[in-house]
C-alpha cells in the first residue's frame, strides 16, 4: 500500500507528490504575494514566517521523498522512447530545481548567521554565512529559479493532462495511485 | 588674447598657492578611523542604527583659513549594514537605495562656514547625491583633533551631522510617520598627504 510497485505508485511517493505541489504553489503565489506588502500589514511579518516555517519543512520532505524514491521501484514509464526520455529529464530537472530555489531561500536569511524559525517549533541554524553578497545573490537566484520551477511543473501537469486527454493512457490516474482507467 | 593668458596665469598661480596652503587629507578607511553611520526611528519607539562600510573621500582643512575647507566623499551604496541580511538586502532593492541603478552616493562640499561662537564649530554646506537625486545639504561639524599620530603620520578628525527627509531622495516607503527622517552621522579621520 506505502510502497510502489512496478505498475503502481505506493500512497507515499502520491501523498508526498500532491501535498509537495500544493506547497509549492502556495509558496510561490505567497512569495510574490509578500512582496506587495506594507510594513504597516499585519502579513508583512506574518507571511515571511509561513513562506520560511514551509519552505523548510518542504526541504525536509524533499530529501526524504529523494531517499524512498532512491530505495524504492517506480511503476515503468508510459509513452515513447522520446517521451520517456523527456519525462525522465523533466523530473530531474524539477528535483534540480526545486533544490536551488529551496537552498537559496535558505541561504538569504542565514546570510547573516540568523536561523529560520519552523512554525516557531525548532530553527535551522545557518550553515554558510557572509560571503560577498550573499543576501543579493541567493535573492536573485531565488526568484529566477523559483520562476523556471513553477513554469516547470506547469508544463510537467500539461504533459500529465495531454497523456490523459489526447493519449488517453493512465499517466495521470497512476499519479493517484490506481493502476488502469476504465476504457 | 595676450591679456586673457596672463590672467589665466595670474588666476591659476593664485589658486596654487592657496591650495599649496591647504592641508590635503585622505580619509582613513583603510585603517577603518572613519565611519559613515545613521539611525533612523522605529516606528517612533527606539532607534535603529546602520552604517555604510565601504566609502572613500578626502578633505582639504587650512587652520588659520578654515573657511576654505573643502571635502568629498563617495559611497559605495550597496555596502548598507544594519546587521539583519533581510532588512539589508531590502534596503539595497527598489524600496529605498535601488543600489543597481544607484551604486554610489556622493557629498561634494561647496562652502564652509565656521561658527562665530564656537572655535572648531562649522557648518560645511554642499551637495548630496542619493539615489539619483542631488540635494543641497547642511552638515552641522564639529573639528575633533589634529596632531601626529605614533606611526610618524598626521592626522584630523571631524564629526558631522545631518537630518536627511528620504522623501526628498525619491525613498518614499512607508515607515511610519515617526521615520520619514534618518540622521547621518559622519565620523571621519584624515591622514594628511
Amino acid at each position: 500500500m506505502w510502497k510502489n510497485t512496478s505498475d503502481k505508485y505506493g500512497l507515499t511517493a502520491v501523498l508526498i507528490h500532491w501535498l509537495s505541489a500544493l506547497i509549492i504553489f502556495g509558496l510561490f503565489a505567497l512569495g510574490w504575494w509578500m512582496l506587495t506588502l506594507t510594513y504597516y500589514d499585519e502579513w508583512y511579518r506574518l507571511g515571511p514566517w509561513w513562506h520560511k516555517s514551509f519552505g523548510i519543512t518542504l526541504l525536509i520532505v524533499t530529501v526524504l521523498r529523494v531517499l524512498w524514491t532512491l530505495i524504492n521501484t517506480k511503476p515503468k514509464p508510459l509513452g515513447s522512447k522520446f517521451e520517456r526520455l523527456g519525462a525522465k529529464a523533466g523530473h530531474f530537472l524539477l528535483y534540480l530545481l526545486l533544490f536551488i530555489v529551496m537552498i537559496s531561500g535558505f541561504l538569504i536569511s542565514t546570510a547573516d548567521g540568523s536561523s529560520i524559525s519552523v512554525f516557531d517549533w525548532f530553527s535551522v541554524p545557518a550553515v554558510i554565512t557572509d560571503l560577498p553578497k550573499q543576501e543579493d545573490i541567493a535573492g536573485d537566484v531565488h526568484w529566477y529559479s523559483a520562476l523556471s520551477l513553477v513554469i516547470l511543473a506547469g508544463g510537467h501537469g500539461l504533459a500529465a493532462l495531454k497523456h490523459h486527454f489526447i493519449n488517453k493512457d493512465s499517466t495521470l490516474i497512476r499519479m493517484f495511485g490506481k493502476t488502469k482507467r476504465k476504457s | 588674447m595676450k591679456k586673457t593668458l596672463i590672467a589665466a596665469a595670474i588666476a591659476g598661480s593664485t589658486l596654487f598657492t592657496s591650495a599649496a596652503m591647504a592641508e590635503d587629507y585622505k580619509i582613513d578607511t583603510e585603517g577603518q578611523h572613519a565611519f559613515i553611520e545613521f539611525k533612523i526611528s522605529h516606528l517612533g519607539y527606539s532607534w535603529l542604527y546602520g552604517r555604510f562600510n565601504d566609502f572613500e573621500g578626502s578633505f582639504s582643512y587650512d587652520e588659520n583659513a578654515p573657511e576654505n575647507a573643502s571635502v568629498n566623499v563617495t559611497i559605495d551604496t550597496s555596502s548598507v549594514d544594519t546587521n539583519h541580511a533581510e532588512r539589508d538586502k531590502h534596503l539595497r532593492g527598489d524600496d529605498f537605495l535601488s543600489v543597481s541603478d544607484h551604486p554610489t552616493a556622493t557629498f561634494e562640499s561647496t562652502k564652509y562656514v565656521p561658527d562665530d561662537d564656537d572655535e572648531g564649530e562649522g557648518t560645511l554646506h554642499g551637495n548630496f547625491t542619493l539615489n539619483g537625486v542631488t540635494k543641497e545639504i547642511a552638515i552641522e561639524v564639529e573639528h575633533i583633533g589634529a596632531g601626529e599620530d605614533p606611526w610618524g603620520g598626521f592626522r584630523r578628525g571631524f564629526e558631522g551631522e545631518v537630518d536627511l527627509t528620504l522623501a526628498d531622495y525619491g525613498i518614499d516607503y512607508n515607515l511610519g510617520p515617526a521615520a520619514k527622517e534618518v540622521q547621518l552621522t559622519l565620523s571621519i579621520e584624515g591622514v594628511r598627504q
